[in-house]
């Protein structure tokens, strides 16, 4: 039985321990986008005067997302830890709105993978974007992945 | 109070700790900072929720990220005039090792200010200065 990618996606997400901190949840996977959601809240406020979220909270959305359309792409369970990461912060965020990372996956080499990715916010049918970024990712092989994550990720949590 | 009074009371006092502790973020990973004349340290001490990947186990590389994001900020604020919170323009964040379940310190050096940029570089490391995790560089608006 092959999982879809966004079940892929979103146990992947499920074993991350921060990422359950800051609540980040997939909303769609599929071979072109993965969206990831960040609920606004006051735990990752960066300016306590204006209630702008902290840019750190957004590396990890950016840095997440990348990583989880790489890993639900690639046919084999691979961990690619992050190589770099350049973001631009290009707007602050509208505070007590929810911030929406959509990550794509540009190329596929033999031991890197390119990805791209923008947090954008909507106000009703107005789509601002907050932040990009250019991420890469080393391929280290199928047979460095554990296998009981593995089997989190082929089982989910009855595994 | 406003947070340009907090930052005002911070440098009268020569105590950056109430103003740290008054941002939210820096609660949520665990920042924490020592100043030694002109330089200061940031520590981010190990921390179950700052984990990634827990079979590693790691720490989550955007975590790596937003605590060397925010001890430059920090380090901006405590070591030059400005008045309000920095704004980050740019990042650009290269991992060098895994970030371990264990401490990890970072130090700044900010290369150029500007009338309006800084531009600061920052070094992450864990066990050893010489062996850092992460090396990352800043682009700042600072406001006036």
């Amino acid at each position: 039985m092959s999982l879809s990618l966004l079940t892929r996606a979103q146990r992947f997400v499920a074993t991350l321990r921060h990422c359950q901190v800051l609540g980040l949840s997939v909303e769609q996977a599929d071979e072109q986008l993965l969206v990831m959601r960040l609920p606004y809240r006051e735990q990752i406020v960066g300016n306590p005067a204006t209630g702008v979220v902290h840019g750190g909270s957004l590396t990890t959305l950016m840095d997440t997302a990348c990583g989880t359309a790489v890993f639900a792409t690639l046919p084999g369970f691979e961990l690619c830890p992050t190589l770099d990461l350049r973001m631009d912060y290009m707007k602050a965020a509208t505070p007590d709105i929810d911030l929406l990372a959509e990550a794509r996956v540009t190329r596929v080499a033999s031991s890197v993978v390119f990805t791209e990715c923008e947090v954008v916010q909507r106000h009703g049918d107005e789509r601002e974007v907050i932040a990009r970024c250019a991420a890469t990712f080393m391929r280290i092989g199928e047979n460095m992945t554990p296998p009981e994550f593995r089997a989190r990720i082929e089982h989910g949590d009855d595994a | 109070m406003s947070f340009e009074a907090m930052l005002k009371q911070a440098r009268l006092d020569g105590d950056f700790k109430p103003l740290v502790a008054a941002i939210p973020y820096a609660g949520l990973i665990g920042l924490q900072f020592q100043r030694f004349g002109k330089d200061v340290l940031f520590q981010l001490p190990k921390n179950d929720d700052n984990i990634g990947n827990p079979i590693l186990p790691a720490i989550h590389g955007g975590v790596i990220g937003g605590f060397m994001e925010l001890s430059a900020s920090l380090h901006l604020l405590m070591t030059m005039e400005t008045l309000a919170m920095p704004k980050m323009i740019d990042f650009s964040l290269d991992y060098l090792r895994a970030g371990r379940h264990q401490d990890t310190f970072a130090e700044c050096q900010v290369w150029r200010q500007g009338s309006r940029v800084a531009n600061v570089a920052i070094n992450a490391w864990q066990a050893e200065r010489t062996t850092p995790i992460a090396t990352a560089r800043a682009h700042f608006l600072l406001t006036r």
